[in-house]
């Protein structure tokens, strides 16, 4: 059974954003239609509907700490606890890939299904009232007449230093499946049960190991550089007192 | 979270309207069984039903406040076979329904006899109010449950939601049957004052055992599992969202702690204190106005209740957003 | 699941402009209006990725603070106060005509064009040129300016659009002092795969944000002290042996002779066997090294030949000498690492350690490519070899009154550990390298500027020696902005930054018409902001504007716009045509040239006008020789024909765009105008790529095979070599100068001293110029702005999804700052400095060096700019840190000005800031400070959007949305 989901490398996410709005200039105008609304879009606290977001943590205290920078979407989980409780059907997930969505039809706001999801993964459109939330792109995964390399979420395509991949996690052989065995790839809130599809790869540190030796080599340079400063015949020498 | 006012009405009035119809059919189990000497006038069942229906429909349109679409609130009784909301959508107005059916019965003095055992005369309101009494403590149920069966949220994850769900809801609703019983000169009010107290008392008991479980969560989710990274010093410092989000809206309640705690005071004082005083002094008068005075401090009480319970849940998505 | 549906009608290519990027993307309409922009897959900058404003520009082109007519200032309104009524070009045409005719024709120098972060220098600088003004810069004085001159003038080559760390075969990637806006794409593409092949990434940096986020080590730095650090570690290379001797050798003037007699006139000048047979903006290779083994002076470069690089020698006439090399190394050997450490407060151990990493990655992961090539010598070699470090520096160190030296010390350590044009380490793009200094020079005399004639020289130029400066016989200034004068001898980008001080004061001169080009000069491009906006509105005692005639171009209501005596409504990037030229600055890759087009996506909204088209009209208009023939008949007919038939020369063959050049399109670099041209951009995803023999690809400098196709295809005027400059002859010939030892130019007597001491041969660290004119006591911290990457410049605040990002900003700092004086966490506080003092509000945060504070760039703005409503986020809790940075030094004795600037380049020194935190007043809180009088919408523009807005492309609702604002 097929199980689409994003696998996320906080390795190399230099938090630039890039995936947040490709996300919203796709969806906004979107299959689903409606678009995603902006509340003061140029006036005070303006606040709009997003899928994704990057956020920003510190991990330690100077001068030991880490920025982590942190894009966060709906994960797709195996057991979405979202789906169960939505009272009319419109959270489901789908049979065929396992994108979870919602039928923004049958949605009637009552954001029971956001108090459901421990990773305030979903988001009300406050103008049109009905809950929304990434799709993975559904309309373009499967849209044929796109390049096959190009059939991906637009946040994928969009990010610069390809923190966001995208595949089959079921598939032990995917690209996904194996970043996520080789890497380290993990899951948020484990303690949930949820078992969200997407996952995350952690942070990789490469070290430098400057031995001694290396400092002391044949072949430093500065042996070139000593001058051979000549010396007169005519001083004295052992070979005048040796037999 | 966020305290929604359409949720907090929906539940307090429905709550009271469900202890309501509870205490109206505890009365005429009462004259039925012969426990309480006077029949209680079936002026007393007709207003209360009344009363009752008031309340679900008060609470009903207070719901339909906390929708995107209520156009489409009828869609919400689908998923009822895994959804507690959806079974509330279909309970409350079963629930209604079946109480609207023996207040008529009750209206219309259509009551006739169905079984006779022995000295007791199983009338139909009478099995039409324990079908409606039934799907009361069902809707309690589903209630609480929605709230219960929230895992994430461990402040409501628990039993006690349901009970205290469930006891608070009779306790306003018996407290709001006595005034109307002293009302009628009923002699039943003895029998709802004393429900009253009991409800109140143990409901005091069950909630101040959730206030102390709650006061000694252990968080299942931490900054470290909720980004996977095994440090003792994780602070958010940015969420992408300066001008604030759903994610900010819906699950703080954006108040101080020390308005918080106010809250609590205010909710144990007017829930608990006040009407059980005003009830015992109200009860050995059959004094109206303070039986009166008890519900509707209590009701008051129990928005600031369900305020605080709204309030004080720690919804682990907020780890995400802690700062702007 | 198959779907079609989301298809839009229509995709077109262009070239992004939401930031310097100039990423390729692909354009996708629906009933004309913008659905959707992606990443043009085909594209070599960027990939087919896109970033985040990139894909936000779908908000910028319906963005409600679009300009849409020309606007003339109400007559009977002040400056600044933003009334307008609206004009025809027409109107707008004939009164700019008649005023900069009679400027032309009377002393064209009181007609000053200086413009922002455009990507049109080549035509604004061949427009001022034409019209015989010397008063042309760009941006570049207050961006970036130590970054270009100091590493062009060491290694021909710099960062960013002219070269960069080749991330694809390092092994070590030292990022310092880097903004996140420069470069973006590419860089972010480079750097996952770096990291993903497990290279090693540190950061050294006072903030952790950004880039520094990924990186294996980050290595905080106290502000304004790199040079210090880079300076310790080029120590340790040298004394430890770890610099690639061969290189230096070979491809540095490490070896060369210089002179040591104090007595003689050439003192540290270097030894020259013989006059050279042509002259030319080029090295001769007419110096001495000592050989080893002959022990005696033998011609650089003879064959079999191997010279010191340390030691002291003497010539047969007496005459002390020693190699440059040996001259470093006595520089740097006061900069112990324990010296520095009380500098920049890093770990003497630290940098010891950077030291031998460095050093040894260099030296042992060498990187062989099996790529054969000839150096300009003669010599044939089997392979490139490359030493696997790479650098990204950017503002951290150029953006600092010692910027420049900073920035030579850190081209020489690039220098030492051999990693110039060699793979992992850093690469030229064309037309780089270029020689040590480029050809191009500005006139050199107040002579030079004459009524209706072009100026003789270029406005922008490389100095090469005192007497290319362009002064009068007093040795005093000649532009406004005194660029190229002894202030700032190598402002080789001017400095913009001082234009409307000096032309305000009437220093050198009043200026009469000032048109600024999207340069918001009334806000973030200027520093000392509250006063540089009273300047502006200021009149003298006639009552006459003291700048007498503003005009701006922008295609937004900037905080500049209001200020404006007419305002020209340019076009957005998706509306015209636009080159990122071989003239200009390119967009090229290692592998070869690179240049690219934009082609308008959508009409002009309105009644908006490219500012190329009014280059051109008014050009035309004026009859510069360049723009009429003979009979001053118009020779253009727009913008795009401009691009297609002009030629630097007649005949010349070069121009704007360098690909399908010929008469069908079958040249390459050079070739007869092509009038297909754009057709032939346009279908190949505008742009054009030529991807050079792997022969010609490193080692370019000293590349025999790429010099020669550089020169055949007129990227440079000689062949010759482009030895790095460890010594810097040029510098010390305008201390030679300022010494009086040199005949030539010599600066006034007030310089003297300042010439004396800052052009030094070789780099040495002193502390920022403004630290030297305060009590640091009185202010104790320094005070930085960071780029975040979902904005540029002050340009996103008015695009709905990216303000959501970044709405308002914080000062950030440790909590220790705090703590120490008396606020917390969200408390509002006063940042003071010199200048000034804003109000803010304060956010700890532990990635930040505990001397330091940040905020983010330009995100503060003025109540109502940018079609924001008044009580935007921007403008109530965001704010401008260059209201507490001096566009001039404090504290100087009465009558004097200096530039806070670097004193060799002029770059502004915003970095240099200094200042003092404290918490503000209960009553004070709420807002930040300083606020101003809000800003009024203009005719033209789209009515407030109000509180809801759904975009959904294809709509026509956007496109519409500036129909009927007038």
């Amino acid at each position: 059974m097929t199980q689409l989901a994003l696998v996320i490398d906080l390795n190399v996410c230099v938090g630039c954003s890039a995936c947040v709005t490709s996300c919203k200039e796709w969806n906004t105008s979107g299959e689903s239609g409606g678009g995603m609304s902006d509340k003061n879009p140029y006036g005070k606290d303006p606040t709009g509907t997003f899928f994704n977001r990057v956020q920003t943590f510190e991990v330690g205290e100077y001068p030991k700490v880490e920025t982590v920078h942190f894009p966060k979407s709906c994960l797709h989980c195996e057991d979405p606890p979202c789906v169960p409780v939505c009272p009319t059907g419109a959270s489901y997930k789908r049979k065929e890939d396992g994108i979870v969505l919602v039928d923004y039809d049958k949605c009637i706001g009552c954001k029971y299904c956001s108090w459901a999801c421990p990773y305030g993964a979903r988001e009300i459109d406050e103008k049109q009232k009905v809950m929304k939330k990434c799709t993975l792109c559904v309309d373009r995964i499967y849209d044929m007449s796109l390049p096959e390399e190009r059939r991906k979420p637009s946040c994928v395509l969009a990010c610069p230093t390809s923190a966001r991949l995208f595949g089959d996690v079921h598939d032990p052989d995917s690209e996904v499946s194996t970043a996520i065995a080789e890497r380290g790839g993990y899951q948020l809130m484990p303690e949930w049960g949820t078992r969200p599809s997407n996952h995350y790869l952690p942070r990789r540190k490469t070290k430098a190991h400057v031995t001694e030796e290396a400092l002391h080599r044949i072949d430093n340079p500065l042996k070139k550089e000593e001058q051979r400063t000549p010396v007169s015949s005519d001083l004295p020498t052992l070979d005048d007192f040796l037999f | 979270m966020h305290p929604a006012f359409s949720v907090i009405f929906l539940t307090t009035l429905i709550g009271a309207g469900q202890g309501l119809f509870l205490a109206l059919y505890t009365g005429q189990v009462y004259n039925t069984f012969g426990v309480v000497g006077d029949a209680a006038p079936s002026s007393l069942y007709i207003a209360g039903t009344f009363l009752v229906l008031v309340l679900m429909g008060l609470g009903l349109f207070a719901s339909f406040f906390h929708l995107g679409r209520p156009e489409r609130a009828w869609r919400a009784a689908t998923k009822w076979k895994t959804s507690w909301l959806a079974r509330e959508v279909i309970v409350l107005p079963a629930f209604s329904g079946m109480a609207f059916i023996w207040g008529a019965l009750h209206y219309f003095n259509i009551d006739p006899v169905l079984v006779t055992t022995g000295t007791v005369d199983i009338s139909l309101s009478l099995v039409v109010g324990l079908l409606a009494g039934l799907l009361a403590l069902l809707l309690y149920l589903c209630t609480g449950m929605i709230y219960a069966a929230i895992k994430f949220i461990q402040e409501w994850a628990s039993p006690l939601t349901v009970i205290n769900y469930t006891l608070l809801g009779l306790a306003s609703g018996f407290s709001l049957a006595a005034a109307l019983a002293a009302w009628f000169g009923s002699s039943l009010t003895n029998a709802y004052a004393g429900w009253t107290l009991v409800f109140t008392l143990v409901g005091f008991g069950t909630r101040m055992f959730s206030l102390y479980r709650n006061g000694r969560i252990k968080r299942k989710s931490t900054a470290c599992t909720a980004i996977g990274v095994r440090h003792p010093k994780i602070r958010q410092i940015s969420q992408g969202a300066m001008g604030g989000s759903f994610n900010t809206r819906e699950f703080f309640h954006h108040k101080s702690p020390q308005f918080v705690q106010t809250v609590k005071v205010f909710f144990l004082i007017t829930v608990f204190i006040v009407p059980i005083t005003l009830v015992v002094i109200g009860w050995s008068n059959h004094l109206f106005t303070l039986l009166a005075a008890a519900a509707l401090v209590q009701y008051v009480g129990l928005l600031a209740e369900r305020w605080f319970f709204f309030a004080q849940a720690n919804h682990p998505q907020n780890l995400y957003y802690q700062a702007t | 699941m198959t779907t079609q549906t989301n298809q839009a009608t229509e995709i077109k290519s262009t070239t992004c402009y939401m930031c310097a990027c100039r990423c390729g993307i692909n354009v996708h309409l629906k009933n004309g209006e913008v659905k959707y922009i992606e990443g043009n897959p085909d594209h070599p900058l960027n990939k087919g990725v896109i970033c985040a404003k990139g894909s936000s520009g779908i908000m910028k082109q319906y963005s409600p603070a679009r300009l849409t007519t020309p606007l003339r200032r109400k007559a009977n309104a002040t400056r600044g106060e933003g009334q307008f009524e609206p004009i025809s070009w027409e109107e707008a045409f004939d009164t700019l005509e008649t005023r900069l005719k009679h400027i032309r024709a009377t002393d064209p120098k009181k007609f000053g064009l200086f413009t922002g972060r455009d990507q049109m220098q080549a035509l604004t600088g061949l427009f001022a040129k034409q019209f015989g003004t010397p008063n042309y810069a760009a941006h570049g004085g207050f961006c970036s300016v130590n970054m270009a001159a100091g590493m062009i003038y060491t290694i021909g080559g710099s960062f960013w659009e002219f070269g960069g760390p080749d991330l694809h075969h390092a092994k070590l990637f030292v990022m310092i002092g880097t903004a996140e806006d420069h470069h973006s794409n590419p860089l972010k593409i480079e750097l996952g795969e770096f990291k993903r092949n497990g290279g090693r990434m540190i950061a050294i940096n006072p903030v952790r944000t950004g880039y520094a986020a990924v990186a294996d080590e980050w290595i905080p730095i106290r502000p304004g002290t790199d040079g210090a650090l880079l300076l310790a570690i080029t120590r340790e290379i040298i004394e430890q042996g770890l610099y690639d001797r061969d290189f230096v050798v070979n491809y540095t003037n490490g070896p060369e002779l210089v002179n040591m007699d104090p007595k003689s006139s050439e003192y540290g000048m270097f030894l020259r066997f013989e006059v050279p047979l042509e002259e030319g903006c080029f090295d001769p290779q007419n110096k001495l090294w000592w050989d080893r083994d002959l022990n005696k002076p033998i011609s650089t470069h003879t064959p079999g030949a191997d010279p010191f690089l340390i030691g002291e020698f003497k010539l047969k006439d007496g005459t002390p000498v020693k190699p440059s090399f040996q001259l470093l190394r006595e520089r740097v050997e006061a900069y112990t690492p324990e010296w520095a450490e009380g500098i920049t407060g890093i770990p003497a151990a630290t940098i010891k350690r950077l030291a031998h990493e460095m050093g040894i990655t260099a030296r042992d992961q060498k990187i062989e490519l099996p790529i054969a090539w000839t150096d300009v010598w003669g010599n044939e070699h089997e392979s490139v070899t490359g030493n696997p470090v790479a650098f990204h520096a950017m503002r951290g160190l150029a953006a600092h009154s010692n910027g420049f030296q900073s920035i030579r010390a850190l081209s020489i350590l690039m220098s030492l550990l051999g990693t110039i044009d060699r793979p992992g380490g850093f690469r030229h793009k064309a037309p780089y390298p270029r020689p040590i200094p480029p050809c191009p020079k500005t006139p050199t005399s107040p002579d030079d500027v004459k009524p209706n004639t072009p100026l003789e020289g270029m406005p922008l130029g490389w100095p090469a020696d005192p007497d290319d400066l362009f002064v009068d016989e007093k040795g005093e200034p000649v532009r406004i902005d005194k660029g190229f004068s002894w202030e700032y001898p190598l402002s080789v980008h001017g400095l913009m930054h001082n234009v409307i001080t000096n032309a305000w004061r009437g220093d050198p001169y009043k200026l009469d018409t000032l048109l600024i080009f999207m340069a918001n000069m009334a806000w973030n491009s200027s520093m000392n902001t509250t006063e540089v906006r009273k300047m502006l509105a200021d009149k003298d005692e006639t009552g006459e504007y003291k700048i007498p005639f503003l005009v701006v171009c922008d295609a937004f209501h900037s905080e500049m716009t209001a200020f404006a005596d007419l305002i020209l409504p340019d076009t957005t990037y998706l509306e015209r045509y636009d080159v990122m030229s071989m003239l200009d600055r390119p967009i090229s890759e290692y592998d070869g040239p690179v240049d690219s087009v934009r082609i308008p996506i959508l009409p002009p909204t309105g009644d908006c006008k490219p500012f190329q088209e009014v280059l051109i009209e008014l050009a035309t208009r004026m009859k510069f020789p360049a723009f009429v023939d003979g009979e001053g008949k118009r020779k253009f007919r727009d913008y795009p024909d401009f691009i297609i038939n002009f030629e630097t020369a007649p005949g010349s063959g070069i121009g704007f765009l360098s690909g399908w050049r010929g008469q069908s399109g079958e040249k390459t670099m050079r070739g007869a105008p092509n009038p297909n041209q754009w057709e032939q951009y346009a279908k190949n995803n505008c742009m054009h790529h030529h991807v050079m023999p792997k022969s010609y690809q490193y080692m370019r400098n000293w590349n025999m095979g790429y010099l020669q196709w550089a020169k055949a295809n007129g990227m440079t005027r000689h062949a010759e070599p482009i030895n790095i400059h460890l010594y810097s002859e040029v510098l010390h010939k305008f201390r030679r100068a300022a010494q009086g030892v040199s005949h030539g130019k010599q600066p006034p007597e007030r310089l003297r001293k300042r010439v004396e001491r800052f052009f030094d041969a070789l780099p040495f660290y002193y502390e920022p110029l403004e630290n030297e004119m305060i009590n640091k006591n009185d202010f104790p911290l320094s005070a930085l702005t960071q780029r975040p990457m979902a904005m540029y410049h002050s340009w996103d605040s008015q695009n709905a999804w990216l303000r959501q990002i970044h709405a308002h900003n914080y000062l950030h700092m440790h909590p220790s700052v705090g703590e120490k004086y008396g606020f917390e966490d969200g408390d509002w506080v006063w940042a003071e400095s010199v200048h000034g003092r804003v109000r803010c509000q304060a956010r700890y945060s532990q990635s930040v060096e505990p001397n330091t504070v940040w905020t983010w760039n330009a995100i503060g703005k003025a109540s109502g700019a940018w079609g924001l409503e008044k009580d935007a986020n921007e403008c109530q809790r965001g704010f401008l840190l260059n209201h507490l940075i001096g566009e001039e030094l404090p504290n100087q004795p009465q009558g004097q000005h200096y530039s806070n600037s670097d004193p060799l380049t002029g770059q502004a020194a915003w970095f240099d800031v200094r200042v003092k935190v404290y918490k503000a007043d209960k009553k004070e809180q709420g807002s930040t400070f300083p606020q101003f009088p809000t800003q009024p919408r203009y005719p033209g523009m789209a009515k407030p959007v109000g509180k809801w807005q759904t975009f959904i492309g294809g709509s026509g609702l956007f496109k519409n949305r500036f129909k009927g604002g007038k």
